[in-house]
């Protein structure tokens, strides 16, 4: 019974202090990338290990825990960190948004409003917005710390002039509280509006880069943009071809090699809730 | 007349070595003034202590700011003083690679200053961006061109571009016709003379070419050994050379 | 209107055992508005070099040169600049200018830095070039081209583009024809009929004659040479 071996969630105590105090930092500081000593965990880089060390931070016994990748629960990603988890920490686990008191996320936010109740739990792959255009972490800091954001629109800038319009359309940069630009990690800007006045938790751990930031409930969060470019929330102009949902965010899934394609909900549960309550879609068996 | 730049004893040491020692001198609106001396006689130590790009050891470089009057720089926080160097300065650097973003359009880099003051209508940004572009004599339809594509000239002129759209009032100049041909230098002579007339620029360019002196500047500083040895009105200090290392360095120059 | 009180200049030859050489010394003499005066001397006398002191171009060691107001020899470099802009011109032997740049704008530039319009200095321009004989269609072009007598005209434009209180001419007729001559000796009459203070040097004994009130032989005040 080596699951017995381990610690609950995987994790020493002393480590979950430190990530806690790293969370609690990031709370009080809403869109700061806080430093945290990112353990190695038993998982490549790229698969989640900084959702992974913050959702073990924060899991207790009583908690119902939930895994998202790309919107799915039962992708590869999803499944086995979801088992990881439930090995580790004995906890409950679910696919029910509203059923999950801690939700890990691969890319998405799910569609059903989450409650006060809930954590989001985000993982992150390149917590620096910046970035792109700065590759030096000094310079990028301090640009954090006197606000010095010309640069974001810059890539906005270079977006519209190339494409004529702003081509940003996964990890769109955001202002947090009017200061601090995060980074939502690459979740389709159709997701931003969602990250403001949510009534959840959202945390965001990037494992590889050893960085924690948060969003606390109801935060202000607004997507960056110009006057004559405002921001949008796009989806693909269809209906999910399962459920026949029009307000949410849809996967083109090809389903042959004539050409044939059809876009359903990328949120699993979501599509699933529907169509057991007799909705459906054109492409439904 | 108020100074736009007062500089007072400002020393700045590598160690053991003197990169400047106690240079003094105020610049006043409008003026341009050349600093030359052979390489390792201290005049780009001393434009990045006056640009805020090096702390120096002692001494104080006081800015007449649009904003507030006068302010010590180099005691300034930091926001404050890069907030100067994004609005009231310009920086043109010898290697254009260094003063611009490779990576983004020539819009782009145009526009970066003015976004970083904080524009935010793309089409005004875009139209400005242009404008500066022709100003430095680059056809506006290389607007989304990256600057790899651009040749040397034109990557020192987009760089000069960036540097003023945010209208400026002091620029410092790294030796910046250094590695272009002739022919090209003249050209971005005359751009810069026009530039300094027409916005009434003050600018202090560093350089070992006294013919790019003679061109632009008003006031010359020769230096050596991290000293100032002679400072005066241009013509005069290059056709009646007082110090011996300025006689030296003027009558070193090839004559054509 | 130009005021010189025992003027003195040595140059220090510091990389040739510094020698020095005493080139003039004791100068005195003042020349009024309206008035022209020539220097006149042997070569080497220091009719250049005096000229080059009360333009500020050479170093003054002692005594005052006063334009106006201002003691050039005691001036920062942005008051010589200032004096230069507005009140002290000067039409050297050789014209410096920028290359490619075409000689419409250098000869409008004196009057662009005083802040008058494109248009008004450009209209100026055109009209002295005209009435030196530069054909039109070399305006667009740089005179860093052109042969000795045409740079020398432009350079005569650029000089008189703005009307000085005070002006110092350098052998401002060479190598012109009896034509262009005649022009440059008109524009010297008409600057001092408004009042400009002029010091000239002329190796032509005839324009001298003809437009200088008096002569100051520079060679009285040349150590090792009045002797």
């Amino acid at each position: 019974m080596t699951d017995q071996a381990y610690n609950f969630a995987y994790l020493d105590e002393q480590t979950k202090r430190m990530i806690r105090r790293a969370i609690l930092k990031g709370l009080a500081i809403p869109g700061y990338q806080v430093p945290f000593a990112s353990r190695e965990m038993p998982m490549p880089y790229g698969w989640g290990t900084g959702g992974v060390q913050v959702s073990a931070a924060v899991l207790t016994p009583d908690d119902t825990f939930k895994v998202i990748d790309q919107g799915a629960d039962d992708t590869t990603n999803a499944v086995s960190i979801r088992s990881f988890f439930e090995r580790t920490a004995g906890v409950e686990t679910t696919t029910k948004t509203s059923e999950a008191s801690v939700i890990q996320t691969r890319h998405r936010i799910p569609e059903e409003p989450l409650t006060e109740e809930q954590i989001l739990v985000y993982q992150v792959p390149i917590p620096e917005p910046l970035r792109f255009l700065e590759p030096r972490e000094s310079e990028t800091r301090k640009m954090h710390s006197l606000e010095e954001y010309g640069l974001v629109h810059v890539k906005l800038y270079e977006d519209i002039s190339r494409h004529g319009h702003i081509a940003t359309s996964y990890a769109y940069p955001v202002k947090v509280e009017a200061r601090y630009v995060m980074d939502p990690s690459p979740i389709p800007k159709f997701d931003n509006p969602k990250l403001g006045d949510m009534a959840a938790i959202q945390l965001f751990g990037a494992g590889r880069e050893q960085r924690i930031y948060a969003l606390p409930p109801y935060t202000q969060v607004v997507s960056l943009d110009f006057e004559d470019h405002p921001f949008e929330a796009s989806k693909a102009d269809h209906p999910c071809g399962l459920c026949n949902a029009t307000e949410s965010y849809l996967d083109e899934v090809i389903i042959d090699d004539q050409g044939g394609r059809m876009f359903v909900c990328s949120d699993t549960d979501y599509c699933a809730a529907r169509q057991a309550a007799g909705h459906k879609g054109k492409d439904a068996a | 007349m108020r100074p736009l730049l007062s500089v007072q004893g400002v020393t700045k040491h590598y160690g053991a070595h003197i990169g400047c020692a106690d240079v003094s001198f105020d610049l006043y609106p409008g003026e341009v003034m050349g600093i030359v001396g052979e390489s390792g006689s201290g005049k780009s130590t001393l434009l990045n202590c006056m640009a805020g790009h090096l702390a120096p050891d002692a001494g104080q470089v006081v800015f007449d700011t649009r904003a507030e009057g006068p302010k010590h720089t180099v005691t300034m926080s930091e926001p404050e003083r890069r907030m100067l160097s994004r609005t009231d300065w310009a920086f043109v650097h010898q290697h254009a690679r260094d003063g611009l973003r490779m990576g983004v359009s020539a819009g782009g880099n145009v526009g970066e200053r003015l976004m970083a003051v904080g524009a935010r209508h793309y089409g005004n940004i875009r139209d400005k961006a242009t404008d500066w572009l022709e100003r430095v004599e680059i056809d506006a339809a290389r607007v989304d061109d990256r600057p790899t594509t651009f040749s040397g000239g034109m990557q020192q002129r987009l760089q000069i571009a960036r540097n003023l759209v945010t209208g400026p009032r002091l620029v410092f100049m790294d030796e910046p016709t250094g590695g272009l041909d002739v022919s090209v230098q003249a050209r971005l002579l005359d751009l810069l003379r026009g530039l300094v007339r027409d916005m009434g620029l003050s600018a202090i360019i560093v350089t070992h070419d006294l013919a790019v002196v003679r061109l632009l500047a008003d006031r010359l500083m020769v230096m050596k050994s991290g000293r100032v040895v002679e400072a005066g009105l241009t013509d005069q200090v290059l056709d009646d050379p007082q110090h011996a290392y300025s006689q030296l360095l003027v009558s070193s120059v090839l004559q054509v | 209107m130009i005021e010189l009180n025992d003027v003195s200049k040595t140059f220090t030859l510091h990389n040739q055992g510094s020698t020095v050489i005493e080139v003039i010394s004791g100068v005195s003499f003042s020349v009024a508005p309206g008035e022209c005066v020539a220097l006149t001397g042997a070569s080497g006398a220091g009719k250049s070099t005096l000229m080059r002191m009360i333009y500020g171009n050479y170093l003054t060691q002692s005594g005052s040169i006063r334009i106006g107001d201002v003691d050039i020899v005691q001036s920062e470099p942005r008051e010589v600049i200032a004096l230069r802009r507005e009140v002290l011109g000067y039409v050297s032997q050789f014209l410096r200018v920028v290359p490619r740049v075409p000689t419409l704008d250098v000869v409008a530039d004196p009057l662009r830095a005083l802040d008058v319009s494109a248009q008004e200095a450009q209209a100026r321009a055109q009209s002295l070039l005209t009435l030196l004989n530069i054909p039109e269609r070399l305006w667009s072009l740089s005179p860093t081209t052109f042969s000795g007598g045409e740079q020398q005209r432009v350079n005569i434009a650029r000089g008189f583009a703005h009307e000085y209180p005070a002006m110092l001419l350098d052998e401002p007729t060479a190598s012109l024809d009896a034509t262009n001559r005649e022009v440059v000796l008109s524009l010297i009459e008409e600057s001092k009929a408004r009042g400009a203070a002029i010091i000239g040097i002329f190796h032509d004994e005839g324009a001298r004659d003809r437009v200088c009130d008096h002569e100051i032989d520079v060679s009285a005040f040349t150590p090792g040479m009045a002797a």
